[in-house]
């Protein structure tokens, strides 16, 4: 399919979040050339701000930053799980791109988070309930699609956990039952029950060994090849990075500061704490 | 002003005071006016605790004329403590004729059971309920699951229902069944068997709930289409009686209480103990209204 300016899946714009209340000059005392992100006539705090980009389908983007540079955010707020303060996105799928779809009521929210995008979190607690079984788990995104069909719910289910290399004999354990890297591959299933795509992945591997690290790199790489989901992939591990992504964006204080494609970043870094990145990974 | 009650002059008729009374009015309306849905009240002192049937007796006591004849059961049994307590302090305040017989009944109250004969559109039942939230189970925090009853986004709770299939091979809600009321809002059918469950759907009565401990009322009207959680391959069944009978009467078709004997035999009995009698043929306990007001000036109330 040849590259179309047109074909964007997801277009983000000016997407903001303050936290307190900022005057008309915060945005402009924050940021990296201050080093801040709190504004300091108001002390209302600029997680991330003018934040615009789009997201062609299949691609996989990444946004990298040191800890506290907004990263984090700007993903929470594309999944809902965030207010914005300021901003606006559009999702292809979702009525052809016509309505932004921060606006939207909280069902329709919903009905976006459940059938066109998911999340895997760093934390598997924040993305399994720990309370049901790991089918269960899958079992709670097919039926908030509308799926009522215990059969057919196990059969989709046994055949997620499959493809994500969980042990199919344990898919009604609990995930609290399970290692590290098995409830990682548990959320990824979730993430993916409903063929979203879109899915982001915050801050995947962080926390698990490196050997596991590299299965769970695999397998969403794998993944990415054979259903091709476009990816928004938040790291502060340039490798991460660098394996996964074609697309990345640099962020600090809250603003992108350098955007491009991964290889030319990572070869030839323009901004100075881009430079500082690249050079810190060797 | 009723005669026969030494608490005529002291306390206002049915006890509690009308201004309170109609704020529980209203909410009622309310309840009826969305069916399944809960509505916050005020939940006034009563002389019991909360937790023992306040809620209901809140309801009976709003609801209740003079001209009501009143019953109560607790788990089916016109005999139990709870319910001779509560119809003991409903008569003592109202004056209201008493019965035994559901047929004559115009008021029921109940704990966890609704009576066995079919009732009609001129009665009122009302249910104590202790847990009104049917998602307190899968959802601990109380604006989580206002948000949830707003958005109608109610997947966790069949999650459990297929959790308890996976875990169990079928689902073992026992008592307190959720239902899916007018296709809107879950809700708690109070922990009434699943039973009597099917009995709620397109009935004739009005059926009224109250939560007195967490201060919440909800209602379903007559003819409102009320539907046990299923899924399309797992369904809502009825308890299994077919191996069983009452060893009274060798009835079947009626909720069986399991009890055991002294010899340690197990044996079932029919759990509604009106529908028992008639089914027994003991008429003499329809004239025990009567009887009870005669032992209650007895005892000098």
């Amino acid at each position: 399919m040849a590259f179309n300016e047109d074909n964007w899946l997801l277009r983000v714009r000016n997407l903001t979040k303050i936290y307190g209340e900022p005057n008309e000059r915060t945005l402009d005392l924050t940021g990296p050339e201050f080093g801040s992100n709190i504004c300091p006539e108001t002390e209302s705090i600029v997680a991330c701000a003018n934040i615009s980009f789009d997201l062609y389908p299949g691609e996989v983007l990444g946004i990298v930053g040191e800890s506290g540079s907004g990263k984090s955010t700007v993903v929470k707020m594309l999944y809902f799980d965030l207010e914005k303060t300021f901003g606006a996105a559009w999702l292809k799928p979702y009525n052809n791109g016509l309505l932004d779809i921060l606006k939207e009521s909280n069902q329709r929210k919903r009905y976006i988070r459940n059938n066109l995008m998911g999340m895997v979190y760093q934390n598997p607690r924040d993305g399994l309930n720990f309370g049901f079984s790991s089918g269960g788990n899958i079992a709670e995104k097919l039926i908030m699609a509308g799926q009522m069909n215990v059969a057919n719910i196990r059969e989709r289910a046994s055949d997620l956990l499959n493809k994500t290399e969980v042990p199919v004999q344990r898919m009604d354990n609990r995930p609290g039952t399970f290692s590290g890297g098995m409830q990682q591959r548990v959320q990824i299933s979730k993430a993916i029950a409903n063929n979203p795509p879109l899915l982001f992945l915050d801050e995947v591997t962080t926390g698990l060994d490196v050997s596991v690290q590299a299965k769970v790199l695999d397998l969403i790489r794998e993944l990415q090849t054979y259903l091709g989901i476009a990816m928004i992939v938040v790291s502060h591990d340039l490798s991460v990075i660098r394996m996964l992504t074609d697309r990345v964006m640099v962020m600090k204080n809250g603003r992108i500061v350098e955007s491009g494609l991964t290889d030319q970043i990572l070869q030839d870094p323009q901004h100075e704490y881009s430079q500082l990145l690249v050079s810190s990974l060797l | 002003m009723i005669e026969n009650t030494k608490y005529t002059n002291k306390y206002n008729f049915a006890f509690i005071d009308e201004a309170t009374k109609k704020e529980i009015r209203r909410k009622l309306l309310k309840a009826v006016a969305i069916p399944g849905h809960q509505v916050p009240y005020s939940s006034p002192e009563m002389p019991i605790s909360r937790g023992w049937g306040t809620g209901g007796l809140h309801i009976t006591l709003a609801v209740i004329g003079r001209e009501d004849v009143f019953k109560i059961i607790d788990q089916g049994s016109d005999a139990s403590v709870n319910a001779c307590n509560l119809r003991e302090f409903v008569n003592g305040m109202t004056g209201c004729k008493i019965t035994f017989d559901t047929a004559e009944a115009t008021l029921i109250q109940t704990r966890h059971r609704i009576t066995e004969e079919e009732l009609t559109d001129k009665q009122i039942i009302v249910f104590q309920v202790p847990l009104p939230e049917p998602l307190r189970m899968v959802e601990r925090y109380e604006y989580k699951t206002l948000q949830m009853h707003a958005e109608a986004d109610y997947a966790k709770m069949y999650v459990s229902l297929y959790e308890s299939y996976v875990r169990h091979g079928a689902i073992m809600q026992g008592a307190g069944y959720p239902v899916m009321v007018n296709g809107r809002y879950i809700m708690s059918p109070s922990p009434i068997p699943r039973w009597d469950t099917p009995n709620l759907n397109q009935a004739q009565t009005l059926f009224l709930f109250g939560a007195g401990r967490e201060k919440r009322l909800y209602a379903v009207p007559p003819f409102t289409d009320v539907e046990p959680l299923e899924f399309e391959d797992v369904n809502f069944e009825i308890e299994d009686f077919s191996k069983s009978e009452c060893y009274k009467t060798g009835y079947k078709k009626a909720f069986l209480d399991e009890i055991y004997s002294d010899e340690g035999e197990r044996k079932f009995v029919i759990s509604d103990s009106n529908f028992l009698d008639k089914k027994t043929e003991k008429q003499e306990t329809h004239q025990y209204s009567n009887k009870y007001i005669d032992q209650l000036q007895e005892y000098g109330l």
